[in-house]
């Protein structure tokens, strides 16, 4: 099968879609169909084969964060021109419903068009006014997926209509291997207050939703209680700004990795004794919670919807009130001092995330393809 | 003077409602055709998964009684007229689920027949998938048809008002 997928988002940039959009993109070849990838990149971006440069992303504000988004007739322009050399039989839009690259080829494009919708918010005026703008476009797609119940919910909620589940992928055979960081003991069985431990966050620093400042407050109970314990910071954003919020005596235990090559984040993941995902919600799934679920790290997470769900009712992860950095220090502290329990939690995240392997997912996509291609020739893409 | 200016406000005004009522009727038109392509995906969903079910049933997989059941259920669903097509459909679901979820059958079987379990997995999954689309181009277009506009008209020229298609399409636990 011929298949265009659209990427919403600047390709260079770590995040949840763009990881994504990759295995899926990966998976799809491994078994055998040629896939070609529009979306966002930097000019001196390395992109895979698969991938074609749609140009440059700017970045503006939109739906509660800074995203870097392509807009604009030239960006429409490049995405006709891929779809009318590209010769695909179905084309499958990300994230539709933002104002960028998939949105635009909703708009040129005509045939069997899949969409996949990730992201999860609240009914907000903004979004609202947004709807009769996008209704005309999004009429036109063939096959929806969510990625996840709160990505479906928003999107009936939003826009009316229904999709099907297929949840995210993971490549899980990519984190499950992994040497510490150069300097971290790594997972040990280590207990009490002195032991050199490890607590781990990984995410902008700049974004809000992902809890990172709520992380930091606990770490001002936890750290001064528990001198052996540091934690390690891993993603973009300003980390000047970050270190200034810690208290001076604590600020060379907060380790700031910056942003990470995929190979260090993995030995990221196995570098820490607790992972700690903080984020105030806006999240649908959580592939960073995957990730490190496959890596085998003990994982404390709050309670937002979606992580209750992938950790299993906090089964493969210990769960935490939303936004409370008090009962976040307190969980921490409790795990940090029963290494028996860890390594319950790490077991049993490996299991739970097994049935999220891009193998499964890749084959119920293909899946979608095949229903929504019935009757319609092949090459049936164009241009509108 | 006057008089020209007017009749050509009205000329525009004329033209800008024209423009509009096509658009209207084209857009309409592309939510019927997409309801009827998504129809016959449907349609072509249902009748792969009676006869994978059919084929299964003449497999000597299962014991003579449940194969007699899965294809009685599959010949009906495949013979049902559009009156009873959906509840032929909801019967072949069940069906299949009593069959194929009693307890160590698979481990019974060790791995034989295990493409043609495959294949329902496959089936079965896309009359969920086909279902879904189809009633969601079904209620896009119902919604579109009921606006004031498309009742005072006849935008939607002589097509009949889609009408959802409701089935237990749930798939027996096969992974």
């Amino acid at each position: 099968m011929r298949i265009g997928i659209v990427c919403p988002y600047t390709w260079n940039v770590p995040g949840g879609v763009q990881a994504h959009i990759r295995d899926l993109a990966e998976a799809l070849i491994a078994v055998g169909h040629h896939v070609s990838v529009i979306t966002p990149a930097d000019d001196d971006a390395a992109l895979p084969p698969y991938a074609v440069s749609a140009g440059r992303a700017i970045p503006v504000p939109y739906n509660g964060s800074v995203a870097r988004l392509s807009f604009g007739f030239l960006s429409a322009g490049r995405v006709r021109r891929w779809i009318r050399e590209g010769d695909f039989d179905v084309l499958h839009i990300h994230e539709p419903a933002a104002p960028s690259l998939g949105l635009l080829a909703c708009w040129v494009a005509d045939g069997p068009l899949v969409a996949t919708f990730h992201a999860s918010y609240e009914k907000s005026r903004a979004v609202s006014v947004s709807a009769p703008i996008l209704q005309s476009a999004l009429e036109k797609i063939t096959g929806r997926i969510a990625v996840s119940e709160a990505a479906r919910t928003t999107l009936v909620e939003h826009l009316g209509g229904d999709a099907v589940l297929i949840p995210n992928g993971i490549a899980t055979a990519r984190y499950e291997h992994g040497e510490p960081l150069p300097g971290w003991a790594g997972r040990t069985d280590a207990e009490g207050p002195d032991a050199p431990q490890a607590l781990g966050f990984l995410g902008r620093l700049d974004e809000p939703r992902k809890g990172l400042p709520v992380l930091l407050k606990a770490f001002e109970t936890l750290g001064r209680a528990r001198p052996g314990l540091r934690l390690l910071v891993a993603g973009p954003g300003d980390e000047e700004e970050i270190l200034a919020k810690v208290s001076p005596e604590l600020r060379d235990r907060v380790v700031m990795l910056g942003l990470v090559s995929e190979e260090d984040k993995v030995r990221a993941y196995h570098s820490v004794d607790v992972f700690v995902a903080p984020n105030l919600g806006g999240e649908s799934f959580g592939i960073v919670l995957t990730e490190a679920m496959s890596a085998g790290a003990p994982i404390l997470a709050s309670d937002i919807e979606a992580f209750r769900r992938v950790l299993d009712d906090g089964r493969a992860g210990a769960l935490f009130p939303t936004g409370d950095p008090a009962a976040l220090a307190e969980r921490a502290a409790l795990l940090l001092d029963d290494a028996k329990c860890r390594a319950d939690l790490s077991e049993q995240a490996r299991t739970a995330v097994r049935v999220y392997d891009w193998s499964t997912v890749a084959r119920d996509v293909l899946r979608v393809y095949e229903t929504v291609v019935v009757g319609v020739p092949g090459a049936a893409v164009t241009v509108s | 003077m006057d008089g020209l200016i007017t009749a050509l406000l009205w000329l525009a005004a004329l033209f800008l409602v024209f423009t509009y009522v096509s658009w209207r009727a084209g857009r309409l038109d592309r939510l019927h055709a997409r309801v009827d392509l998504a129809r016959a995906a449907l349609d072509a969903a249902l009748v792969r998964r009676a006869a994978v079910a059919l084929e299964l049933a003449a497999s000597q997989l299962l014991d003579p009684a449940t194969s007699l059941l899965l294809a009685a259920a599959a010949h009906a669903a495949r013979t049902a007229d559009a009156e009873s097509r959906e509840f032929a459909e909801s019967d072949l679901s069940r069906a299949l689920r009593a069959a194929v979820d009693q307890p160590g059958l698979r481990a019974t079987l060790d791995g034989r027949g295990a493409p043609l379990f495959e294949e329902l997995d496959a089936a079965v999954q896309k009359v969920m998938f086909a279902r879904r689309f189809s009633n969601d181009a079904v209620s896009a277009t119902r919604i579109a048809r009921r606006r004031i506009l498309a009742r005072l008209l006849p935008l939607a020229g002589h097509a009949p008002m889609p009408e959802f298609f409701e089935i237990d399409d749930v798939p027996p636990m096969l992974d």
